[in-house]
């Protein structure tokens, strides 16, 4: 357990000296949330039906998504991933510790190191905007704290995803196009594009049982003070059930690949 | 006329390498087409939702969807070498272009030009299609004329915008994420009619980053619609010339760019 810490504080403390590129992010996702906003505006504006979720949650909702895609298992560890193309994997095998868990250590550091740097000046930006696009805090304390909660739960699921997407590049070397798709779906699915509760009911349901809606869905919406305190526990429940699930079937396929590893290069 | 035959010959053996390998080619296209398709879900999602967009339908939504699509997937196949110009800088080897008897333009086109973006063109076209199909627009030549106008003029629009991102890392050895923003964020605002947006942004997207010139003018003429935002009635018919003259006015700030590059040595 020692090893792993440290390793989380070595790479956590490597991360943080990227700045500029994170900033660089930050300004990147803020101009992504201004557009998605607009046209969330533009359709709010032109029906005066009852919808599943108020503009100003849809706003706040939108705005947590993009400050917190750092979080999201968008992509891979991509010093993991160029070990496996140069076969310097091998070294990884040597280590004298669990090879999932070693990874996963990594992947929480790649989680949690920039999206700290990144989150907080979006949320202080989205926080003082002018009305219309701006978000909004929670409604009470104990809303608040399910975020947080619940945050660490979609960064266990997180997690466990990012290491999925490192295993597959043992499983073909180029990898690339099975996790762009990989990150589109997760994108999409945990409601960073649209906000789950405006899709369709059927689907609707059908994600609130995928890991994807514990990622940005279910934190936000504790956040906005749609689900209420009192549910906290079986939603995190099901977010804990999730990662535990996607830390088995990774530690899973991890196994069977290494028994028949073959190593790049020479 | 000698610059020609050598594109296409570069255009040749860049096809032929990229089909050597033709299951990685199959599988990437086919992963390009399912990435903007599940993109296209989130613009079906909201439609579902709200019914309409301040007086646009889904179908027609998807004739702008199609357009922007379309365009920026022939931006993504040609402009690759620009797309990936920093890191020419960076290694130094941009002095090896600049030792070459032909201009760096065309070198650094013919660089990278990657086929399998025909994923997203293929997918912009089926969207396209399905919508002129489903909107009763009367068609006459000109109108023919126009979208395929609007498509290339939209195409030179989002090369013009590579270009620029590229000249900027003659000042900057950084690879700026910022700069992505203009040209996905672009396809983003672009792929809905722009008079959904706040007037401020609206001017934007006509004056600054001229956008509404390949899409939302010539969209609007072909759907017969009026509302051109007080501009006159011809403007639709060639605005999408817009494109090109940004195109142009791109190559001669590079030009600017090239008269100012320090190798970064060795």
């Amino acid at each position: 357990m020692k090893a792993f810490i440290s390793i989380i504080r070595i790479r956590f403390n490597l991360l943080l000296q990227y700045r500029i590129a994170a900033i660089a992010g930050g300004v990147t996702q803020f101009f992504f949330g201004m557009i998605m906003i607009m046209v969330l505006y533009g359709f709010y504006s032109s029906s005066d039906g009852e919808m599943p979720m108020s503009y100003q949650s849809a706003i706040t909702y939108i705005w947590m998504g993009q400050a917190m895609l750092g979080m999201l298992p968008w992509n891979g560890d991509m010093e993991i991933q160029n070990l496996i193309r140069t076969g310097n994997v091998s070294y990884e095998l040597l280590r004298p510790m669990n090879l999932y868990n070693y990874w996963f250590a990594r992947a929480f550091a790649l989680r949690t190191a920039p999206t700290l740097l990144k989150s907080i000046p979006i949320f202080i930006i989205a926080l003082l905007l002018p009305s219309d696009y701006k978000m909004h805090l929670p409604p009470n304390v104990s809303s608040f704290i399910a975020w947080i909660l619940t945050t660490f739960g979609a960064l266990m699921i997180s997690c466990t995803i990012t290491n999925i997407i490192n295993i597959t590049t043992l499983y073909s070397i180029s990898g690339d196009g099975i996790q762009r798709l990989l990150s589109s779906i997760v994108t999409i699915f945990s409601g960073m594009v649209v906000p789950l509760p405006l899709f369709p009911e059927k689907l609707k349901q059908i994600l609130s049982y995928l890991p994807f809606s514990g990622l940005v869905d279910i934190p936000t919406r504790f956040f906005t003070g749609e689900i209420a305190f009192n549910q906290l526990l079986g939603y995190f429940c099901f977010q804990c059930l999730w990662a535990v699930l996607l830390y088995i079937l990774g530690q899973w396929i991890l196994n069977r690949k290494i028994k028949d590893l073959i190593v790049q290069g020479g | 006329m000698d610059s020609i035959k050598l594109y296409f010959k570069y255009f040749r053996f860049n096809i032929e390498s990229q089909l050597q390998y033709k299951t990685s080619f199959i599988m990437m296209s086919i992963g390009h087409f399912l990435i903007t398709f599940i993109e296209f879900l989130g613009v079906w999602v909201l439609f579902e939702r709200f019914g309409n967009i301040q007086g646009f339908i889904f179908e027609e939504a998807a004739l702008f969807y199609g357009i922007v699509h379309m365009a920026f997937a022939i931006t993504e196949g040609w402009t690759r070498g620009f797309d990936t110009f920093p890191k020419l800088v960076r290694l130094g080897d941009f002095d090896r272009i600049l030792l070459r008897p032909r201009t760096t333009v065309l070198q650094i086109l013919g660089h990278d030009i990657q086929m399998m973006r025909i994923g997203r063109f293929m997918q912009g076209l089926v969207v396209l299609i399905w919508a002129i199909f489903k909107l009763n627009i009367e068609w006459t030549l000109g109108k023919t004329l126009l979208l395929i106008g609007s498509i290339i003029g939209g195409n030179f629009l989002f090369s013009g915008l590579i270009v620029l991102q590229a000249t900027l890392s003659f000042w900057s050895v950084q690879s700026l994420e910022i700069v992505n923003s203009f040209t996905y964020g672009g396809v983003q605002a672009a792929q809905y009619p722009i008079s959904i947006y706040k007037p401020w942004f609206r001017k934007i997207l006509i004056y600054i980053i001229p956008l509404a010139t390949v899409n939302y003018f010539p969209a609007m003429t072909i759907l017969g619609k009026s509302d051109l935002l007080s501009f006159s009635k011809w403007i639709g018919w060639f605005s999408p010339l817009f494109g090109i003259l940004f195109f142009i006015f791109s190559l001669s700030i590079w030009r600017i760019g090239v008269k100012h590059y320090t190798s970064t040595g060795s």
